[in-house]
């Protein structure tokens, strides 16, 4: 089959786009061979999602040439890439809520059979056609995703940070596929913050910086991920070694009282029955796959649900929360995941961080200037957020972003901090950020309880975990024990002399680099 | 706006970014100059009539509608919309004009936006407690308010009405040939609800709940609270429209003010304001009311019959609302 | 051994749960059924002597009404909604009146035809507008309100003209029985011929899809212009349908729009349509019409002064909405 004279499937070149002011991509190029899986690389702000949406019909570009196996095209709706063979996954999966799986894949002209081939390969159970999507778990939507775009059997296929809201099993086996894809005519684009992800799949990487190609990487090469490291951070490179410190774990003193104490607390059919402590000055991870109650029991301590039996302690007296008012003046505050669920997207930087500030009926009045400016700058300053260029929220990056939903809670002083995942889907730069923000706070006296679900996470900035399986709490493990095979045995709720079934352990490769590369010799 | 990435900047070439720019912040610019040109053309059109006293009789028809489409910016901030306005107005005035044989203009004046505010409280609790869609549970009030206030009329039909001489001199005098009598009542209100809007907390949370209700909960505030308080006072200031409109027209009727419902939405929408919450203010909206009167008012001086005008009228405010959209949007 | 005797628990323990899934999911649309069973009974009672000619004068009535709610049915399921409903109806009743009027029954086929190719043009307007001037669904149906109320005014000053014998026909009197009015037999033909092929169609689920989330849908490949497009020339055929229906049961056109609008849009949600678009159907629309007819004829059977009848209208709108509001409350809690 001719691919043109150069060989590539897929070639992008000089793309470019800008969103009024903001530049989203100056010139970016990515060429793909057949039958490579090419990783596409960058911090957050990058222009990788922008690329993606670019070469699926999303968005027009403002300038650039996209070549298909060495012919032009012009794409100009994700009809039309589907038709020339270009499909993605998006991050937010492309299902329709109100409509069930059938019609879904109607919509798209999708074969049944290939789909359901592709569902039990991904590892997912038979899956009733008829659900509404509504009803089905975030999860089981992107492999259905997936697997409706693998069924179309399309030339170019590209996931959009496709593990990013996974469990373990799941990413383990949408890896799998992945890695079966290698080889043959096609070719599959692949984003991921996720270096071991990467270094296990993918044939090249090239990286994005600002907009622009800084520079493609054969991830075969023994110092690929420092490279791709280098490259996606320039001169901040350095700094990222730091982050490998572990802070002291401070050692409780007998009897003293926990900031929040809940006992055998229980909402839906998830979760069961959870007991935990949290004191003082210390930051307590909680590590669960997903759907495991923890959702549950983060909307329980910040006051958006009430459970359903249990007692819930802050400062050893018993509350009911029954809105995220009651928590806040508890001194309990909530960083959600989704940033679109915390920010106020056309409203600038200020109003967003000094929300708070006006929602009590009594501060309904005039707006003291003369308070609350100086709490917000000192918030600004603190957390390094720019605020230079935008006026509105939503023109800012994604790790921006976030560090807003975290300022609104440092200007008004808080006491108990619950974070749930705040690193999703951001830069390195920004993490690096966050982390030690939360060992400040914590040394500061606050309570910080962190959901994360990148294990590697926890020994970076916890005292302790706990793992919470199954609605249960089945483990805690002082940070210094918490390495990932560890958190990962235990967030099967597998002993730890258990032997873990291999597919977990292929999951957990990125503690063993040994084996990764017995993987690579046998391809 | 969901799909914000499918059709990207086509306007692209119509106005330097930078002007698009300062027309997204300052929105008020575009639409002083498009009010200055309206004027110009009703002055091109017919010779004569634009003077001192023409601006005074626009400015006194503007003021009521005004009014009314402070309320729909208000509402329309929170992403939601008040289309009981028009019932409650003209309740309003006519329940005074009824009341105020027996219990004089006072007393007749509380009542009315007693009723009023009662109104808006329901409309507060069905749309901030009860969650009901506010375009669904204002066009539902306005039903009950327009047939209870014909049960109403049904029941004084003997006792007659009259709209107060006070009423009359604010809503229709005309100081030193151009000043309205009823600037008096609207600049202090102006000035409150463009202070409320920017200066207040309880301002900052319209605009919050309005853009990401989600959020504004996360935040600690109540929007159920921030709601019952917005469409009472958005109940109050129709109300207040309504003594302003009975005086206007001398007239005590159950639907005197209906047909201003939809002039006030368009109003609002045409000042600037996001009919998605979160955006507008009501310095917008104030022009946008000037804008709607000077062209309903041309098209009249235009002598065209009336079937002419709706049709001029209604494709104006496609107009210039699809400019404003042109010109802000990115 | 087991698992044949499991097999036929299994299955009809799944039909069960299909069942119970169905009931789940229509438990609005069945709630509106058993109210309007329960408002018949309640019409039985207070009037012993309801029978076909209260059923005729309801069913002609409902029809024009119902016509206009699924009118409005089309726009919301996309997300949208279509303030100048009335007003399509206004002009598409004085053009087809004025054509019809002193000619000959043949022509008026062609004028029918003609009238409903309006209504399309008029939707497309109204789409074409929302989708490339970008201003929200509800300012742009505003506008156009006062456009085709205009150009009814400009068709027909004053009601007047006339309609083909056989239009009128159609709605009047009975069918097979005389508790079948001819009217709900036209009206559910009509809404079916049009509805479930579109319905069953990759348009018709585009159209689902738009109103349930745009951007997922233009990824799916929908052009969500286009659907948008055609589900205002949906809305704009009904309402061509429903203005004639307006002249075969008067007999006239009349210039000035009815209340149709906004009955529609109350119409629309107490038949279980979620205002944000992509859930509910048309037959709920077209029941929740039929109670509020109903409801109003009990009320004068109840002496009732019809300006009450308007405040228990509005306070059934608020209170069926509040109440259903307060069921997906307590659904998402438990």
């Amino acid at each position: 089959m001719s691919q043109g004279s150069n060989g590539y499937l897929l070639e992008a070149t000089g793309v470019s786009k800008r969103y009024g002011a903001v530049v989203a991509l100056e010139s970016a190029s990515l060429r793909v061979l057949p039958g490579e899986v090419h990783a596409l690389m960058g911090a957050n702000g990058a222009g990788k999602s922008t690329l993606v949406k670019i070469l699926t019909g999303g968005v027009r570009p403002d300038s650039g040439v996209i070549r298909v196996r060495g012919k032009d095209r012009k794409i100009h709706s994700p009809a039309e890439a589907r038709r020339g063979g270009l499909v993605s996954v998006y991050q937010e999966p492309a299902l329709i809520p109100d409509l069930d799986i059938n019609s879904n894949l109607r919509l798209t002209q999708t074969q049944v059979e290939p789909f359901r081939h592709w569902i039990q390969e991904l590892g997912l159970q038979e899956i009733d056609l008829t659900r509404k999507v509504r009803e089905l778990p975030l999860a089981t939507l992107r492999i259905i995703d997936l697997a409706r775009a693998l069924a179309i059997e399309p030339d170019v296929l590209m996931l959009d940070e496709m593990t990013a809201a996974l469990p373990a099993n799941l990413t383990e086996s949408v890896l799998a596929v992945v890695n079966d894809l290698r080889g043959g005519e096609r070719c599959t684009i692949f984003i991921s913050h996720r270096m071991t992800e990467i270094a296990s799949v993918c044939d090249r990487a090239t990286v994005l910086r600002e907009g622009e190609t800084v520079g493609v990487v054969d991830v075969a090469d023994a110092d690929s991920a420092d490279r791709i490291v280098e490259l996606m951070l320039g001169e901040i490179a350095d700094d990222m070694a730091e982050m490998a410190e572990r802070p002291a774990t401070s050692q409780r003193a007998d009897g003293e009282r926990p900031r929040i104490e809940v006992r055998n607390l229980a909402a839906h059919v998830r979760l069961r029955d959870v007991s935990l402590k949290l004191y003082p000055g210390e930051v307590l991870g909680v590590v669960a796959l997903e759907g495991q109650g923890q959702d549950e029991l983060f909307d329980i301590l910040s006051g958006a649900e009430r459970p359903a039996s249990g007692e819930f302690l802050v400062d050893g007296n018993e509350v009911i929360l029954r809105h995220p008012a009651d928590a806040i003046r508890k001194g309990i505050v909530f960083v959600p995941a989704d940033r679109a669920e915390a920010l106020l997207m056309q409203r600038p930087v200020r109003d967003n961080i000094a929300l708070p500030f006006s929602a009590p009926l009594r501060k309904w009045g005039p707006i003291r200037t003369s308070q609350e400016k100086p709490k917000v700058d000192r918030a600004i300053d603190r957390l390094q957020i720019d605020t230079r260029a935008q006026r509105e929220v939503r023109f800012l990056s994604g790790g921006n972003q976030q560090k807003v939903t975290i300022a609104r809670w440092v200007a008004t002083g808080l006491e108990t901090m619950l974070c749930f995942d705040p690193t999703r889907g951001i830069d390195i730069r920004t993490k690096h950020q966050i982390y030690p923000l939360l060992r400040e706070l914590a040394e500061a006296g606050a309570a910080i309880l962190l959901y994360t679900s990148e294990l590697s996470e926890i020994q970076l900035a916890c005292d302790r975990a706990i793992v919470i399986f199954g609605g249960e709490v089945v483990a805690e493990i002082p940070a210094g024990d918490a390495d990932e095979a560890t958190l990962l045995r235990a967030a099967h709720n597998l002993g730890s002399d258990a032997a873990l079934p291999e597919e977990v352990l292929a999951a957990a490769h990125g503690a063993d680099e040994g084996q990764e590369d017995v993987e690579k010799s046998e391809r | 706006m969901s799909v914000a990435e499918a059709p990207t900047t086509r306007s692209e070439w119509l106005t330097p970014a930078g002007i698009r720019a300062l027309f997204r912040e300052r929105p008020i610019i575009p639409l002083l100059g498009l009010l200055a040109i309206l004027v110009a053309v009703s002055e091109v059109i017919r010779p004569g009539p634009v003077s001192l006293n023409w601006a005074g009789v626009m400015i006194r028809a503007a003021v009521p509608l005004a009014i009314l489409a402070g309320c729909q910016t208000m509402t329309m901030l929170t992403a939601g919309i008040d289309l009981s306005v028009g019932a409650v107005a003209s309740m309003s005035g006519f329940l005074v004009a009824t009341l105020v044989g027996d219990l004089g203009l006072p007393v007749a004046i509380l009542t009315a936006l007693a009723v009023s505010a009662v109104v808006g409280f329901v409309n507060g609790v069905g749309a901030g407690v009860f969650r009901v869609h506010p375009l669904i549970m204002t066009l539902g009030m306005s039903l009950v308010v327009l047939g209870l206030a014909n049960v109403w009329q049904l029941l004084r039909v003997q006792t007659g009405s009259g709209v107060p001489t006070e009423f009359r001199q604010l809503g229709a005098n005309i100081e030193f040939g151009f000043l309205p009598v009823s600037l008096i009542l609207f600049v202090p209100l102006a000035l409150i609800i463009m202070f409320l809007l920017s200066r207040t907390g309880f301002g900052r949370l319209l605009y919050a709940i309005g853009d990401n209700e989600v959020a504004s909960r996360l935040s600690g505030a109540k929007s159920w609270q921030v709601l019952t308080v917005l469409y009472v006072i958005s109940a109050v200031l129709a109300g207040i429209a309504g003594f302003l409109y009975s005086g206007l027209t001398n007239v005590a009727s159950v639907t005197l003010a209906n047909s201003a419902l939809l002039p006030s939405v368009a109003a609002a929408v045409i000042g600037g304001t996001s009919i998605f919450g979160g955006r507008g203010n009501y310095s917008g909206t104030m022009i946008g009311a000037l804008i709607l009167t000077v062209i309903s008012s041309i098209l009249s001086s235009l002598g065209y019959p009336e079937a002419v005008r709706q049709i001029l009228f209604g494709a104006m405010i496609v107009f210039v609302a699809a400019a404003y959209t042109r010109i802000t949007t990115d | 051994m087991s698992t044949t005797l499991d097999t036929p628990t299994k299955t009809t323990g799944r039909s069960l749960a299909t069942l119970a899934l169905i009931v789940r999911r229509n438990t609005w649309t069945l709630g509106l059924i058993g109210i309007l069973v329960l408002l018949v009974v309640v019409t039985k009672i207070i009037q012993p002597s309801y029978g076909p000619a209260g059923i005729q004068g309801l069913a002609i009535s409902v029809f024009p009404l119902a016509l206009a709610a699924v009118a409005q049915t089309c726009a919301v399921l996309a997300r949208g909604i279509d303030l100048s409903i009335g007003s399509m109806m206004a002009l598409t009743s004085v053009v087809s009146a004025t054509l019809m009027a002193d000619r000959s029954e043949g022509f008026a086929i062609i004028v029918v035809i003609a009238v409903l190719v309006l209504g399309l043009i008029l939707g497309a307007v109204n789409g074409a507008l929302v989708v490339f001037t970008r201003v929200p669904d509800i300012v742009v149906t505003l506008a156009m309100l006062f456009v085709w109320a205009g150009a009814a005014l400009l068709v027909l000053n004053t009601p007047g003209g006339g309609s083909a014998q056989w239009l009128s026909a159609l709605t009047r009197g009975p069918l097979f029985s005389q508790w079948v009015p001819r009217a709900a037999v036209a009206l559910l033909v009509i809404v079916g011929i049009i509805w479930i092929p579109i319905r069953r169609s990759r348009l018709g689920i585009s159209l689902y899809a738009v109103g349930s989330d745009p951007l997922a849908a233009f990824r799916s490949g929908v052009s969500v212009s286009r659907t948008k497009i055609f589900s205002y020339m949906l809305a704009g055929l009904f309402s061509a349908i429903a203005g004639l229906s307006l002249t075969a049961t008067t007999g006239i056109g009349t210039p000035v729009p009815g209340p149709y609008t906004l009955m529609s849009v109350a119409a629309v949600v107490l038949g279980g349509v979620g205002l944000a678009g992509g859930t509910g159907g048309v037959f709920g629309p077209i029941v929740a019409v039929v109670i509020l007819s109903l409801l109003r004829t009990d009320m004068t059977f109840l002496n009732v002064d019809t300006n009450l009848a308007t405040v228990v209208q509005g306070l059934i709108l608020v209170g069926v909405v509040m109440v259903g509001s307060l069921i997906q409350m307590r659904r998402r809690e438990t």
